[in-house]
C-alpha cells in the first residue's frame, strides 16, 4: 500500500493540502486565514485534476510538426478544466477578500466570533 | 427539429447578456428588464414542455458541433423544462412582490447590481435544469453562489455583511467537495457528459473496479450538493442569512436556489450514476438519516425564535429535510414526493417571506413577535397569504403542501424498513410546525395596540398581484393535484433514460 | 519585530489574540482598535466577560477539532487516491478516446494547434462562456461592497497611497511596456502555443496595476475609468454570449457557421478562437486592474 502512495506521491500531496485547506477553511476563527485555507483547498483540487492528464513521457499537447499521434501527447482535457477552476478559484478570492475588508473597516477585528458577538450587540441596541 | 428547441439555449443566453446590459441602466430599467426575463423564460420553458410532451421523449441539444462525449450538451426533458417554468414563474413573482421592499432596502446608486445578481441567478438556474455535463454545472453552481452571495450583501448592514460571509464559506466548502467528487469521478470514468458517465459507472459497478473512488466521488458529490442547499447539520447560515436579507432575497435564495442545488443532485443521481450505482452504494441511508434529523432539529429551532424571518429561515431549513428525507426513501415514489415537496416549497415558502415583510413593514419595520400582534387587520391581504402559506407548510389538505406530505407518507409505506421512522418524522414534524406556524397566525389575529396605518394602496397593489399568484398556485394544485403528479412521474421515466 | 514578540506570536493559535500595532509601532496607519471613532461607540465597552469566557473556550477547543477533522480527511482521501490509477500510468481511463479525437483531430476540427484551446473554446466552450461571467459577477459583488459612490452613505475610502521613488518610476517606464507587449503576444498566440485570453489578461493587468503603482492613478484615470470599464466590459461580454450562441445555434442545428477553421498555424486562423481569446483578454485585463484600484481606493 505504501509503495502505491509512493508512486501516487503527487496525487496524495494534493489531497493532504486539499483537507489542510479544508479544515483551516470551516474551523480557523481568523477571516484572512480562512481565506487562505480556501485557496490551498482550491489550488489543491486543481493540482489533482492536472495530474490526472499527466502521462509519463509524453508532452504538452501543443502540435508540434503537425504530427498528431495521440502517443505522443498528454491529455488536453484536465488542463482546460483547470483554467476553468483557477478563474473560479480568484473570483471567490476577490469576494472573500472584499467582504473581510468591509467588516474590517467596521467591526476592527478579524476574528469572525468576535465580530459575531459585536453584530449582536449593535443590533440589541438598535 | 422545430425552432422551438432553440429557445433554452436563447433564454440562457439572453439571461447573461441581460445580466451584463443592467449594469450600465438605472436601477427602475434593470428591474423591468429583470422582470421581463423572467416572465419570457417561463414562457418559453412553458413551450418547450409543450413539445417535448408531444414528442414524448426527450431531446438532446448540441452546444457546439460535436456531440457527446466530446462536446457538450443540454437536455430538453418534461421535468427540466417544468422546473424551469416553475423557478421562472417563481422569480417573476418574487420580484414584483417585493417592489417597495427593494426600493427601500436598496442604496440609490447600486441597485442595478441586484438586478444584474438576479440575472445571472436565472442564467445559473436554467442550465442546472438543462445541462448534461457535470462541469457545467460546477462552473454554473459558482456563478450561482456568487450572485447569492451578492443578492445578500446589498443590504450593507454589518449583519448582513456577516451573514454573507457565512453563507459564502459553506458554499465554497460544499463547492471544493464537490469539485474535488467530480475530479475524482473524472480520474476512474474519463467522461464528464452525464450519459457517458451513466455507462462508464454502470460498467465499473458491474465489473467491481475502483469500487472504493466510485463511492467515495458519490459520497463528495453528494455532501458537497447537500451542504449548499441546506442539509442538517450545514443548515446554521440559514437563519441568519435569511433573518437579515431583504425579503425577496430571502425568498429567491430559499425558494429557488437550494431547490435548483436538490434538482441538479437528482439529475446527476438519475442521468449521471444511475439508480442502480447510486441506491446501491448506501449514501441514500445517510441523506434518510440527516433529512430526518434536519425535519426535527429544524422545527425546533423555528420554535425558539422571537424574529417571524429567522422562524422562517428555520422552517426553511425543515423542508429540505423533508426533500432529502424523499430521495432516501426510494428512487420512485421518494423522489416523486421529493420532486413535489421542491415545488411546494418553491410556491409556499416566498410568499410567507413576502407576506412577513409586509406585516413588520406595517408594524414599523419590527420583526418581532410581540410587535407583529394585530397585524393581519392592517394589512389583511398579506395576513391571508401568510396564513394560506402557513397552512400549506403544516399540510392542511386543499394545500400543497398536504399533497407532498401525503406522497413522501405512501413512499414511505412502500418501504420496507424506512416505513415506520418515515411516519414518525412526518407526524412529529407536523406537530412541531403547527406548533410554531398557528401560533404565528393566532397572533397575527390577535387584536393589538393601534399599530401605524394600513398599507398604501402602491404596495398593495404591486404585493397583491403576486400573494394572489402564489395563493392561486398553492390552492390549485393543492386541490387537483394528479396531473401533476402524473407530469413528475412521466418526467421521471425520462429522467433516467439515457442515450 | 523582537524575538520575544515573534514567539509569543507563534505561540497564539489566533492572531486576534495578538495585538499588532504594538510591535509593528512604525505602521501608524493602522486603524486604532479602540480610538474612539464615533461611528463605533460599542467598542469602548469591551465584550462582556461571560462571552469573552465563551470566545476563549472556543478558542482552546477549535485547534483539537481542526486537527481530528483533518485527520479523518486525510484518512478517508488517502484511501480513495490508493485506489484511483497511478500517476503517470498511459493506461488510465482518462485516456479514452475523448482524448483520442482531441488529440488527433483537434487541429483539424478546431484549427487550433494549442489543443487546449481548442478544447476550451470550440469543444467545450459553454463552460469558458460561463467561466467569464464567474469573473463577472465576483468583480460585480466586489462593486456593490467596495464602490463608494460620491454623494452615497459612505465616506470616500481614502487609503495611504505609497509614494513612489524614482526608481521604481524609471524601472517601469521600461519594463510596462515590455509587459503589455508580452500580454498582447500571449493572448494573440492562444491558438498556436501554450497561452490563450485568461493567460494574456492576467499579464497585461498585472502590467496595469505595476504603472499605476509606479506613476498613481491618474495618467490611467483618464483613459480607464468606470464608465470606460462598464462599456469595455459590456462590449466584450455581449460579443462573446452572442458570437458563442450563433456557433450553438448552428452546431445544433447542422449548419455551416461563416468562421472556417483554416490554416492551422496562421494568426488569423482557428475560427472564432482569436476573437473570443481578444475578447476574454481585455475583460480579464479590465477586471485585475479594476480589483486593484477598488481595493486601493474605492473606484475605478
Amino acid at each position: 500500500m505504501l509503495q502505491t502512495l509512493w508512486d501516487s506521491r503527487v496525487n496524495c500531496i494534493a489531497v493532504i493540502l486539499f483537507a489542510v485547506g479544508f479544515a483551516t477553511l470551516l474551523l480557523h476563527r481568523n477571516l484572512f486565514k480562512k481565506i487562505l485555507g480556501l485557496n490551498i483547498m482550491d489550488t489543491a483540487s486543481c493540482l489533482l485534476l492536472t495530474s490526472l492528464g499527466y502521462i509519463e513521457g509524453r508532452t504538452a499537447p501543443i502540435i508540434v510538426d503537425g504530427v498528431t499521434d495521440v502517443q505522443r501527447y498528454g491529455n488536453p482535457l484536465p488542463a482546460g478544466l483547470v483554467l476553468t477552476g483557477i478563474v473560479v478559484s480568484v473570483s471567490v478570492t476577490a469576494v472573500m477578500l472584499a467582504l473581510t475588508v468591509r467588516l474590517y473597516e467596521r467591526y476592527h477585528t478579524l476574528d469572525l466570533d468576535e465580530i459575531y458577538m459585536l453584530a449582536r450587540q449593535e443590533e440589541g441596541e438598535k | 427539429m422545430s425552432f422551438i428547441a432553440n429557445l433554452p439555449l436563447f433564454c440562457i443566453v439572453a439571461s447573461l447578456v441581460c445580466s451584463v446590459i443592467s449594469s450600465v441602466l438605472n436601477g427602475k430599467l434593470a428591474r423591468w428588464l429583470s422582470m421581463a426575463l423572467s416572465l419570457a423564460v417561463a414562457v418559453c420553458s412553458l413551450l418547450v414542455l409543450g413539445m417535448v410532451w408531444q414528442n414524448g421523449e426527450p431531446l438532446t441539444y448540441l452546444m457546439g458541433h460535436f456531440p457527446h462525449p466530446w462536446g457538450n450538451e443540454i437536455r430538453l426533458g418534461i421535468l427540466e423544462s417544468f422546473f424551469s417554468f416553475v423557478f421562472a414563474a417563481v422569480m417573476f413573482l418574487c420580484m414584483q412582490g417585493a417592489k417597495i421592499a427593494l426600493t427601500q432596502d436598496l442604496e440609490a446608486g447600486k441597485r442595478q447590481f441586484y438586478f444584474v445578481m438576479t440575472d445571472l441567478i436565472q442564467a445559473a438556474l436554467l442550465v442546472l435544469a438543462y445541462t448534461n455535463d457535470i462541469f457545467t454545472g460546477y462552473v454554473f453552481i459558482e456563478i450561482c453562489t456568487l450572485a447569492s452571495c451578492g443578492i445578500l450583501m446589498i443590504r450593507q448592514t454589518g449583519r448582513a455583511i456577516l451573514a454573507s460571509v457565512r453563507y459564502m464559506i459553506f458554499s465554497l466548502i460544499g463547492s471544493g467537495l464537490f469539485l474535488l467528487g467530480v475530479t475524482i469521478l473524472y480520474g476512474i470514468t474519463g467522461h464528464l457528459l452525464l450519459p457517458s458517465l451513466h455507462e462508464a459507472a454502470a460498467e465499473l459497478w458491474h465489473t467491481g473496479d475502483y469500487r472504493i473512488p466510485l463511492t467515495s466521488s458519490i459520497c463528495l458529490i453528494t455532501v458537497g450538493l447537500a451542504i449548499k442547499s441546506g442539509l442538517f447539520p450545514f443548515h446554521y447560515w440559514m437563519p441568519d442569512t435569511y433573518g437579515c436579507a431583504t425579503p425577496c432575497s430571502s425568498a429567491i435564495l430559499s425558494g429557488l436556489v437550494s431547490k435548483g442545488y436538490i434538482f441538479f443532485l437528482l439529475k446527476v443521481i438519475f442521468s449521471g450514476f444511475g439508480t442502480e450505482v447510486f441506491y446501491g452504494s448506501g449514501v441514500q441511508n445517510v441523506l434518510f438519516v440527516f433529512g430526518i434529523c434536519g425535519m426535527i432539529f429544524g422545527s425546533i429551532g423555528a420554535i425558539q425564535e422571537n424574529d417571524i424571518f429567522r422562524m422562517l429561515a428555520n422552517s426553511s431549513a425543515a423542508q429540505i429535510g423533508y426533500v432529502y428525507l424523499g430521495i432516501g426513501i426510494s428512487p420512485e415514489a421518494g423522489v416523486i414526493g421529493a420532486l413535489f415537496h421542491i415545488l411546494t416549497h418553491a410556491v409556499t415558502k416566498p410568499v410567507l417571506f413576502l407576506s412577513a415583510s409586509r406585516l413588520s413593514d406595517t408594524a414599523g419595520g419590527s420583526k418581532r413577535f410581540k410587535d407583529l400582534q394585530g397585524s393581519g387587520y392592517a394589512f389583511p391581504l398579506a395576513g391571508f397569504a401568510f396564513s394560506l402559506g402557513a397552512l400549506s407548510m403544516i399540510g392542511i389538505p386543499m394545500t400543497m403542501g398536504f399533497m407532498s406530505k401525503y406522497l413522501l407518507a405512501v413512499a414511505g409505506l412502500e418501504a420496507t424498513f424506512k416505513a415506520v421512522p418515515t411516519l414518525l418524522a412526518l407526524a412529529l414534524s407536523t406537530i412541531l410546525n403547527t406548533f410554531y406556524f398557528a401560533r404565528t397566525i393566532i397572533r397575527l389575529y390577535t387584536p393589538g395596540t393601534p399599530l401605524s396605518s394600513a398599507a398604501p394602496w402602491r404596495a398593495q397593489a404591486s404585493f397583491g398581484l403576486s400573494a394572489i399568484c402564489f395563493s392561486l398556485l398553492n390552492l390549485g394544485a393543492g386541490i387537483s393535484a394528479s396531473p401533476l403528479i402524473a407530469l413528475l412521474r412521466h418526467g421521471l421515466e425520462f429522467f433516467g433514460k439515457v442515450g | 519585530m523582537k524575538k520575544s514578540e515573534f514567539r509569543k506570536w507563534l505561540k497564539s493559535w489566533d492572531a486576534g489574540e495578538f495585538d499588532f500595532t504594538e510591535a509593528l509601532s512604525d505602521r501608524a496607519s493602522l486603524p486604532q482598535p479602540d480610538g474612539g471613532s464615533k461611528d463605533h461607540p460599542w467598542k469602548l465597552e469591551p465584550i462582556n466577560r461571560l462571552e469573552q469566557g465563551e470566545i476563549k473556550s472556543f478558542r482552546k477547543s477549535y485547534p483539537f477539532f481542526a486537527v481530528v477533522l483533518c485527520c479523518i480527511m486525510i484518512g478517508f482521501l488517502l484511501l480513495t487516491v490508493e485506489h484511483l490509477p497511478t500517476f503517470g500510468a498511459p493506461d488510465a481511463p482518462a485516456h479514452n478516446e475523448v482524448m483520442e479525437r482531441y488529440v488527433e483531430k483537434g487541429m483539424e476540427e478546431t484549427g487550433a494547434v494549442n489543443v487546449v484551446a481548442g478544447v476550451i473554446l470550440d469543444y467545450r466552450a459553454f463552460d469558458t462562456l460561463g467561466e467569464s461571467h464567474v469573473l463577472y459577477t465576483a468583480a460585480t459583488a466586489v462593486f456593490i461592497l467596495l464602490l463608494s459612490l460620491k454623494g452615497g452613505g459612505e465616506p470616500e475610502r481614502e487609503r495611504k497611497i505609497m509614494q513612489s521613488d524614482p526608481l521604481l518610476k524609471s524601472t517601469a517606464r521600461i519594463i510596462v511596456p515590455l509587459v503589455i507587449v508580452y500580454g498582447i503576444y500571449v493572448i494573440f498566440n492562444g491558438h498556436l502555443g501554450p497561452g490563450g485570453g485568461f493567460s494574456g489578461g492576467a499579464v497585461i493587468g498585472g502590467g496595469l496595476i505595476l504603472y499605476a503603482i509606479a506613476f498613481g492613478f491618474e495618467p490611467l484615470d483618464k483613459i480607464l475609468n468606470l464608465k470606460v470599464y462598464r462599456m469595455i466590459v459590456l462590449c466584450a461580454l455581449c460579443f462573446y454570449s452572442l458570437a458563442k450562441c450563433y456557433s450553438f445555434f448552428c452546431g445544433a442545428n447542422h449548419l455551416e457557421t461563416i468562421f472556417s477553421p483554416g490554416k492551422a498555424g496562421m494568426i488569423f486562423s482557428a475560427g472564432l478562437i482569436l476573437p473570443l481569446n481578444i475578447a476574454v483578454g481585455i475583460v480579464v485585463a479590465c477586471t485585475m486592474y479594476g480589483f486593484y484600484s477598488i481595493f486601493q481606493r474605492g473606484r475605478i
